[in-house]
């Protein structure tokens, strides 16, 4: 049994402690916009937070993320209006789509870290985020975008 | 004249073995009626709960998923396993039958209230140095957990090491009896940090070499030493680290379990953080001017160019000539989306491996640890988790990205062996999670 917070709700799951989070996030609790991409944290499409940090959670041990606070794609803006989501819709990112909710996960906390972003810092981070459709220009100029798009909401308080 | 030497040498003996069973024997201190809990001040408990914390009592004395303080946990030891015992109020199994002088005396002397010599697994040896008080708290503190019947395990130490008796010889060569005396030259705060170092929290130790008798070997105290598969880094002028230990990057690291310059607290010394957690904020910046003052901080050359180097590296495994060397790929795409840093400073949230105290020891032990198991929401930053490599990469890919770390971001020699190493780290996280 672990218990932990989900998008800012309380779950307790009955799963071995060496169970993946991902596993335990799709399966029980039915949150899928979450992807099963490689399996071995090397393509970052099962990416969420945990502790505000991004987090492969097809290789973290449920047992280890007890009283945690856990945000996944589906928490990360109550609307699905985050600014990192706004300028995916924008820019029509997406092609296929699948490893997209792991990318904007990642995005937002290279946001926080930096939110004046080069496209260093983006490569940097973000090259842990495999795109099999290449949509790689597209996502860092939407990171830009959204990085701007914050810096505005920012400064307006 | 034959006869007379003969006589010398018998008379000699005999006066060596009854000095030495003066020496081993104890006598049983008498047990008490247990006591009824409400007869301690709540202040007093209070205090005593957060020494127990400070001292770690909880992390030996119970074992994983059991009930606390019932003791069982299993030590391994060079000389086989011993359980710890049940220090639960338990008339019959713990200590429900001890007066406060037999607590005293086992916990300063290592002696059973029956008079039996107890192993140096229990710190005595540093426990020596408590004052009255703290013993008193800790007494009333225990002597009002909730009494659990759990009898004790029997250790696995081979004859003759397991022949009580012969303690009695370690304490002779070893063990000094004797409260903590204050350097007179040195600051409140500075005694406060070494009471608690040289006593309650016993920080030697792990941090300090033992020699083949087990004890901690007196002239080189906090040299570092090997404990449990991890390695406690040396904590005198000796540490590697690049940047120095200063008394703000201690107290971070020992009060929230991460220092932004070192890394974070896990393996055996995660338990250390969450003890310390229930001293006040004080004493832990006490220890933390303790070792830095045994580190000789003062004498470190200025780190803002430490600092700078390690901020220097982040631009070069995505860009680049390393864009192309399949060492850096791997460390880019398994590590550097939470590793990476750039502009003046690294995050705290971001542990810098440049940085960082594993990448800059002599082994690679506590690296291939991490690496391979990682780090839980209560080791470490708090809530946070790094999740372990052990399922995910083979031992020839963790080797690629350590040596790459330790090729790109260290003048260190390269670490030996380092794939057969992982295997075994390996092995025996498997045999013993």
């Amino acid at each position: 049994m672990t218990k932990f917070r989900i998008n800012g709700r309380s779950v307790v799951v009955d799963a071995e402690d060496d169970t993946p989070l991902l596993w335990v996030i799709r399966d029980v609790i039915g949150l899928t916009g979450t992807k099963f991409g490689c399996g071995i944290g090397m393509c970052g499409a099962c990416t969420v937070h945990v502790g505000g940090r991004p987090t492969r959670s097809c290789i973290t041990p449920v047992g280890s993320v007890a009283d945690t606070e856990i945000t996944t794609i589906e928490g990360l803006d109550p609307q699905g209006r985050h600014p990192l989501q706004k300028a995916w819709v924008d820019l029509q990112v997406p092609q296929c789509g699948y490893c997209q909710s792991g990318q904007i996960m990642q995005a937002a906390i290279l946001l926080k870290d930096f939110p004046t972003p080069t496209d260093q810092d983006i490569d940097a981070v973000m090259t842990g985020n495999l795109c099999r459709c290449m949509t790689y220009a597209r996502i860092r100029k939407a990171i830009k975008q959204a990085a701007t798009e914050l810096r505005k909401e920012a400064a307006n308080g | 004249m034959a006869k007379r030497i003969l006589i010398s040498v018998v008379a000699l003996g005999v006066l060596g073995i009854l000095g030495f069973a003066g020496l081993a024997w104890q006598p049983a201190i008498a047990p008490i009626a247990p006591s009824a809990p409400g007869g301690f001040a709540p202040a007093l408990v209070a205090k005593g709960e957060a020494l127990s914390g400070g001292g770690f009592c909880a992390e030996c004395h119970t074992v994983k998923g059991g009930q606390q303080f019932a003791g069982g946990y299993a030590m391994a030891t060079p000389f086989g396993v011993i359980y710890s015992s049940n220090i639960t109020p338990d008339p019959e199994t713990g200590i429900g039958t001890w007066s406060e002088a037999a607590f005293a005396r086992a916990v300063r002397e290592g002696v059973t209230r029956r008079g039996s010599l107890l192993f140096p697994a229990l710190p005595y040896d540093h426990f020596t140095k408590l004052s009255d008080g703290d013993v008193k708290a800790l007494y009333a503190y225990f002597m009002t957990r909730t009494p659990v019947h759990a009898s004790n395990r029997g250790n696995t130490i081979p004859f003759p090491f397991n022949i009580r008796y012969l303690q009695a010889g370690w304490r002779l060569l070893f063990f000094r009896s004797g409260r903590f005396e204050p350097d007179a030259h040195k600051s409140a705060e500075w005694n406060r940090g070494a009471y608690l170092a040289e006593g309650l929290s016993h920080c030697s130790a792990c941090h300090t070499p033992r020699n083949l008798l087990g004890a901690e070997k007196a002239g080189d105290a906090y040299a570092g030493a090997a404990i449990d598969n991890w390695i406690a880094p040396p904590l005198t002028a000796a540490n590697p680290t690049p940047a120095p230990w200063t008394q703000d990057e201690l107290f971070n690291y020992l009060r929230n379990g991460v220092s932004t310059l070192h890394g974070s607290a896990t393996g055996p010394m995660a338990p250390v953080v969450r003890g310390l957690s229930t001293l006040p904020e004080e004493d832990v910046r006490a220890l933390a001017t303790y070792f830095a003052d045994i580190g000789h901080v003062a004498d470190r050359a200025a780190f803002d160019s430490v600092i700078a180097r390690a901020m220097s590296y982040g631009s070069l495994d995505a860009v680049g000539t390393r864009r192309h060397d399949a060492d850096a790929r791997l460390y880019t795409a398994a590590c550097a989306s939470c590793h990476y840093n750039s502009g003046l400073a690294p995050l705290a949230v971001r542990p810098d491996l440049t940085l960082n105290s594993a990448l800059n020891l002599p082994e690679p032990t506590n690296f291939i640890q991490v690496v391979l198991r990682g780090i839980d929401a209560k080791a470490g930053i708090p809530g946070v988790v790094m999740p372990g490599f052990g399922g995910a990469l083979s031992d020839a890919d963790i080797a690629r990205i350590a040596a790459y770390l330790r090729r790109t971001r260290t003048h260190l020699p390269p670490w030996p062996d380092l794939e057969s190493r992982i295997t075994a780290a390996r092995r025996l996280i498997v045999a013993s999670p």
